[in-house]
């Protein structure tokens, strides 16, 4: 347990360092084969936030994410970690600082949660030093951190979805990455559950300073949580910033042909979407 | 890696009792299937013909020179194609993913076929690598039309190309077989799938493809834990995801072409194996990849001893038992699992 204290304090002096970006996107062009999903973006996630990719189905949200976690080449211009390409950097070193929650993972038939977490050391790894203490460490702070500890022995795929997706948390959080990329983390799960699982990762990254970007779909969980939301539309960048500047009538109208009124959380201030009732007068 | 299997055996509870009962069961099937035959020998004897060999003693010479060797190709082909299943299992994700359904037996036996039909190949050195041959080519095929299928390769297009270039192949070498019917007939029994009447010649030169098919196995396990897990998740464990299916596809390749060279097409056994040592250890493959190797030997030389026993003294081809006993699991597996 002191381990994991110092491991806090430590992160917090790295809180410091806040405002310089960890993960930039330059000038990225990329797509399958030789047709390009998304063209010519640029962005950056800071360390400490919580960046949220939104837009309709379709948008290369999910793409511009596998670009930025090495999954697809891009066609031009690059992804950085603290400077240095994603896609040049030997692939295990690069999976200590970064990494990926895929959309809709799948556990191997009777994988127990503690297996699937204890994935999350591979890269720490070598064959011939296969599990330390520091390795265990790291998978019960990442088990206690995403609150399946109590799960630890059972099999996977007898949990809820939501649990499911607290155990693919968990395998992310024991990586010890300072950053990490999570393709639609919250995809067929109940509101409720949705909610448990971004103010988890809302907690990872301002407590622990780490970089986080999500896809999400849902427009409004994105707006509650994110500290950061970039949108999107047909492969290109359309706004960035802070949720009460980007989740606004004229961008959804143009990013999502969507008829909404925006109005504002009466507690939080942050933005709420209310769409309007085709046939109805606003 | 030895650092880390050692640490295995020792932390997996499972592997404390299991291994030692799987090997504990070798060693007695092992000395079961040497003391069956057309005459029996009595296990005793079987003992010391292994420890103190006689070459006056007749039953010795029989143990020895006749079914010692059989009982070590079960072995070997039991444990090499289980190895081979629990591989393309996992990189595949495809709980049907096998050499003999996926079609890669028939492609290594059809080119064995035609160079030692056709050809006269006749020296043992080059079996293994025109099996491997075979096998390559067939994977390269059944690949390619099941990835140019709508949908791309799924478990279900993988398993209708393996059997669609299997029936294709297999018709040609029944042409080929009743083009030449007396240069065929040798490999009649042979491409039932058999481990009876090889010479060790052929053996030793299939040895060293299995040594080193096994050997790549055991040191890619971690990776294809994680590549069981999907390829992009793979990515963000920091797997280099083609390198490691390239490296697992020809220890793959390398297992099911000694296996053919010693024994013929032997069905269903990298099916069978490795789904059977997951129920027991998981779905690790440092633990599943050793105990798939420890139960194919073991199930292996029970079909055999069963080949032999059930309408003794008449001897079924072990391949075919494979079958009968393999191609209900398939079907309990398609209801079960897809």
């Amino acid at each position: 347990m002191e381990h994991s204290v110092v491991d806090i304090e430590a992160r917090v002096t790295h809180n410091q360092t806040r405002h310089i970006p960890r993960l930039k996107v330059t000038e990225l062009t990329v797509g399958y084969g030789t047709k390009a999903i998304v063209s010519d973006v640029t962005i950056e996630a800071l360390p400490g936030e919580v960046t949220v990719l939104v837009g309709p189905n379709g948008c290369g949200k999910s793409t511009l994410l596998k670009a930025m976690a090495r999954v697809l080449q891009p066609m031009t211009g690059q992804a950085t970690l603290d400077d240095a390409p994603v896609h040049t950097t030997p692939t295990r070193k690069l999976a200590c600082k970064l990494a990926l929650l895929p959309q809709g993972p799948v556990a191997p038939e009777g994988l127990t949660v503690h297996e699937l977490v204890s994935q999350g050391r591979f890269p720490h790894q070598t064959l011939t030093q296969q599990w330390s203490a520091e390795d265990s460490r790291a998978v019960d702070a990442a088990l206690e951190a995403a609150d399946v500890a109590q799960f630890a022995e059972r099999r996977v795929d007898s949990l809820s979805g939501g649990q499911r997706q607290r155990c693919w948390i968990a395998m992310v959080l024991a990586q010890e990455t300072d950053v990490i990329l999570l393709d639609e983390p919250t995809t067929f799960l109940d509101l409720k559950v949705q909610v448990d699982v971004m103010t988890l990762l809302r907690k990872i990254a301002h407590e622990q300073g780490r970089t986080l970007v999500v896809v999400l779909h849902e427009l409004n969980i994105a707006a509650m949580f994110a500290d950061q939301i970039i949108m999107m539309r047909g492969g290109a960048l359309i706004a960035r910033g802070a949720p009460e500047r980007v989740i606004t009538r004229e961008n959804l109208r143009l990013v999502f042909d969507l008829d909404a009124h925006v109005i504002a959380d009466p507690i939080t201030g942050r933005p709420v979407c209310l769409p309007v009732m085709s046939g109805s007068s606003s | 890696m030895l650092a880390g299997y050692v640490w295995l055996i020792f932390m997996t509870r499972i592997t404390w009792l299991g291994m030692p009962v799987i090997l504990t069961m070798m060693v007695f099937a092992f000395g079961w299937h040497i003391a069956v035959g057309a005459k029996t020998v009595p296990l005793a004897d079987v003992f010391t013909a292994l420890t103190s060999y006689d070459r006056t003693n007749f039953d010795h010479v029989v143990v020895v020179d006749l079914r010692l060797p059989r009982a070590v190709y079960a072995v070997l082909v039991g444990a090499s194609l289980s190895v081979a299943g629990a591989l393309m299992q996992g990189i595949t994700r495809n709980p049907l993913a096998e050499p003999g359904i996926l079609g890669l037996l028939t492609g290594a036996s059809f080119v064995v076929v035609l160079a030692v039909g056709f050809f006269r190949v006749v020296d043992p050195v080059w079996i293994p690598l025109l099996a491997a041959i075979g096998a390559t080519a067939t994977a390269a095929l059944v690949w390619g039309i099941a990835a140019a299928a709508p949908g791309g390769s799924t478990p279900l297009t993988l398993v209708l190309a393996g059997a669609a270039i299997t029936a294709f192949l297999g018709a040609f070498i029944a042409l080929a077989n009743l083009l030449d019917q007396e240069s065929f007939e040798a490999m009649r029994v042979w491409l039932t799938g058999t481990l009876a009447g090889r010479s060790t010649d052929v053996l030793l030169w299939s040895l060293p493809w299995m040594i080193g098919g096994l050997a790549l196995a055991f040191g890619l396990a971690r990776q294809v834990t994680a590549l069981a897990m999907g390829d992009d998740t793979a990515v963000g464990l920091g797997v280099n995801v083609a390198k490691i299916k390239a490296l697992a596809m020809l220890a793959v390749i390398a297992l099911t072409a000694a296996s053919v060279a010693i024994a013929g097409p032997m069905g269903f056994v990298g099916l069978v194996i490795p789904h059977v040592a997951r129920l027991i250890v998981g779905a690790d493959y440092r633990l599943i990849v050793p105990f798939s190797a420890a139960l194919g030997a073991v199930y292996l030389l029970l079909v055999d001893i069963a080949a032999r026993m059930v309408l003794a003294p008449v001897e079924i081809s072990t391949g075919l038992v494979t079958a009968l006993l393999g191609a209900p699991f398939f079907v309990w597996l398609v209801r079960a699992r897809l």
